[in-house]
């Protein structure tokens, strides 16, 4: 029998995500033995012709020719998954859909014109369809391994929804907005990282995106109760997950605005 | 006769890029490295930031090294405040390189470059011929990241770095746990570099001005003057007088050069060049073994340079720790003003320039980054210009082969330069 295919395909994105499945050191080599890589630029310059089983898709689109070529993807992929905040929220990039981007592409080349790219930088699944959506700025390696050996078991990626401040009690670390007063997005955000900035005594700063039941705005009340600067609020909220509806509630909330209209 | 060479996708670099090469008998005419990654506007994306979020958002250019995007915007923001950080946080700081730098490194030489030398696709080929290398291989990448991921929090994009320092200062016992793994991944990384040294490297070099940082007494990493094998000798606060970067049709990424003389190199063979006598004896005596001195010019042979920094950085990883004594408080203090500040630090692939501008609240009001495969593109290009001889004698499908290797001597980071390669050799033959 035939080891299903494995396809990795890169958007608008820092590598860093896909570069999390090469960091795998231990596990790589039996990775690779039980699938195919069928299309992986950055590791093989082995290209086999689709359709895929799995496709893993990390980046944002940003560019007219990308938002063809996703769909392109996305007819040739059974299983499509994407990964890390690029490709589930439009990552840092999607700072772009609120500022003015040419005044943006005029600051950083002289000659706009030789660029083609899009006014927005928005999620896969804004595009297509998308089966599993894995969290992060980065992605963790350990719940990127559970997502492609679930698919090869035809089960459900064991990867929790809650959020980091439930991991981080669970842990059983000190609570650094408590104890400490220092501004913490961890209970809003998703869980998959083991709450790891309070182990090394800063606050969560949301790289893992909305958990699922967010309450963005009491969080920004708090956080300004405690006596952070509105735009320092605002500039928490606007970072890797920048145009994640639940984010940009609480980024609205901190500058005094409306909740954007979009957003129940 | 005209024959054409489409390749799709230039495999194993970071990032999406394309090249196209015409070919008229021996001469290229025509050779254009394009990166057509989409431009992800960070300079734009930094204007109204604080200061001290510039080396977290400023890593999410590149997943591979994010740790030197990490250290020059931290020295680039320091420069600006008017703060020093020394003794033992600097220490901790050049760990954290050693870790980005073997990790880095063992990644191109063994998962993206050694496939050329075999002609297989990757890294599982090359296994299935060589399992016992590429096993030792990954445990010297798994030693760069333990550093990583134990002083940083996590091997991608860490949370631990801040402007003034780091958040916590681990513990002694922390940092100790790593020394057995690193000791016998320093054993694997001489056997890695013995290895790669059978490897068959083509004849080639060129006249380069080879740019790197130069410091009194270590190899440099986060410190020093910016100097080259033709005579450049300048504070990295001058960079922009000398190096420019402008931008040219095929390319998201910009093109840098040095003013009135043109192209340059930086990256491992330009560090290595000029600082051949800040090795330690171990990484100098590994060097002169496999036949390595200043007077390389050979970029193939770049695969051998890493292979000795990486032997160098294991050991300075080995001494930073040995000597650890854990700094308080974790950071200095950073009064805000308004000022200009730059860094220039060796990330694994060459010089990185961050340059900001900061208003009296410490807001970022310009940014500049200079990347340090924008500043080699142009090189890479006159490189496989001057293969032109080579290429021609060549079946079509070999001389692509060529090409991709050629180009992969640099270890292109292609998501830096702010990009996606595909390969077209158009050939002109009367």
């Amino acid at each position: 029998m035939s080891r299903p295919t494995l396809a990795v395909w890169k958007f608008a994105s820092c590598d860093g995500c896909q570069l999390s499945l090469l960091d795998c050191e231990d596990e790589l080599l039996a990775v690779c033995g039980a699938i195919e890589l069928a299309s992986f630029a950055e590791a093989t310059s082995h290209v086999a012709p689709g359709p895929y089983d799995l496709s893993l898709v990390e980046g944002s689109i940003t560019t007219p020719h990308d938002a063809l070529r996703i769909k392109e993807i996305r007819a040739q992929s059974k299983t499509l998954v994407t990964i890390g905040a690029c490709a589930t929220s439009g990552g840092l990039q999607a700072l772009r859909n609120t500022r003015d981007h040419a005044a943006m592409l005029a600051s950083v080349y002289a000659r706009p014109d030789y660029l083609e790219t899009l006014a927005t930088s928005t999620a896969i699944a804004d595009h297509v369809p998308v089966d599993f959506e894995l969290r992060g700025c980065p992605i963790d390696k350990h719940q990127l391994l559970e997502v492609v050996s679930a698919f090869l078991h035809g089960r459900k990626p064991n990867v929790q929804r809650h959020s980091t401040c439930l991991e981080c009690k669970m842990r059983g670390t000190v609570c650094v907005m408590v104890a400490k007063g220092q501004p913490c997005l961890g209970p809003v955000t998703h869980a998959g990282c083991n709450a790891l900035c309070p182990t090394y005594a800063r606050g969560c700063f949301g790289c893992f995106g909305p958990s699922d039941a967010a309450r963005p705005v009491p969080m920004a009340d708090r956080l300004i109760a405690l006596g952070t600067a509105r735009p320092v609020v605002e500039r928490l909220f606007e970072t890797f997950n920048v145009a994640a509806p639940a984010f940009r509630e609480g980024a609205a909330r901190a500058r005094g605005d409306a909740p954007p209209k979009d957003h129940e | 006769m005209t024959r054409t060479i489409n390749v799709e996708v230039l495999a194993r670099v970071e990032g999406e890029g394309a090249l196209t090469l015409v070919l008229d008998g021996e001469e290229v005419v025509d050779a254009r490295l394009r990166l057509f990654e989409p431009p992800r506007l960070f300079e734009a994306m930094m204007q109204g930031r604080a200061c001290t979020e510039a080396p977290d958002l400023t890593a999410r250019i590149c997943g591979i090294c994010p740790v030197a995007y990490q250290m020059s915007a931290c020295h680039a923001v320091e420069d600006a405040l008017g703060v020093t950080v020394g003794g033992e946080l600097r220490e901790l700081r050049r760990l954290l390189y050693c870790g980005e730098w073997i990790e880095s490194h063992v990644l191109h030489m063994v998962m993206l470059h050694a496939p050329d030398f075999f002609r297989v696709p990757d890294v599982t080929a090359l296994a299935a011929l060589h399992p016992e290398r590429v096993r030792g291989a990954l445990q010297v990448k798994k030693a760069g990241n333990a550093i990583v991921a134990a002083l940083g929090g996590r091997e991608i994009h860490p949370i631990n770095v801040k402007v003034g320092g780091f958040y916590r200062a681990p513990r002694r016992a922390e940092l100790v746990a790593l020394l057995p793994d690193l000791r016998a991944a320093l054993d694997e990384a001489e056997q890695l570099l013995d290895w790669t040294s059978t490897f068959a490297f083509p004849e080639f070099a060129r006249d380069y001005e080879l740019v790197s940082l130069r410091h009194p007494s270590e190899y440099p990493m986060n410190e020093g003057r910016l100097v080259s094998t033709k005579g450049l000798d300048i504070d990295v606060r001058e960079f922009r007088e000398y190096l420019r970067e402008e931008q040219v049709p095929h390319s998201t990424a910009l093109h840098a050069q040095i003013v009135g003389r043109g192209s340059y190199q930086c990256g491992p063979l330009a560090r290595f060049v000029q600082n051949f006598d800040r090795l330690s004896s171990r990484a100098a005596a590994a060097a002169a073994r496999v036949g390595l001195d200043p007077s390389c010019r050979n970029p193939f042979r770049m695969l051998l340079v890493r292979g000795v920094e990486t032997i160098y950085a294991l050991g300075e990883a080995i001494r930073v720790i040995e000597a650890y004594v854990p700094p308080t408080p974790a950071a200095v203090p950073l009064p805000m003003r308004a000022g200009v500040g730059h860094a220039v630090t060796e990330a694994p692939r060459g010089i990185l320039y961050h340059r900001y501008e900061l208003d009296d609240a410490g807001l970022v009001t310009h940014a500049q980054i200079t990347p340090p495969t924008s500043q080699n593109q142009r090189g890479i290009e006159e490189d496989l210009r001057a293969m032109g001889p080579t290429l021609a004698k060549l079946s079509l499908e070999d001389a692509t082969r060529h090409a991709e290797h050629a180009i992969r001597n640099y270890d292109p980071c292609i998501s830096c330069s702010t990009h996606f390669l595909t390969l077209t050799i158009e050939q002109r033959r009367a």
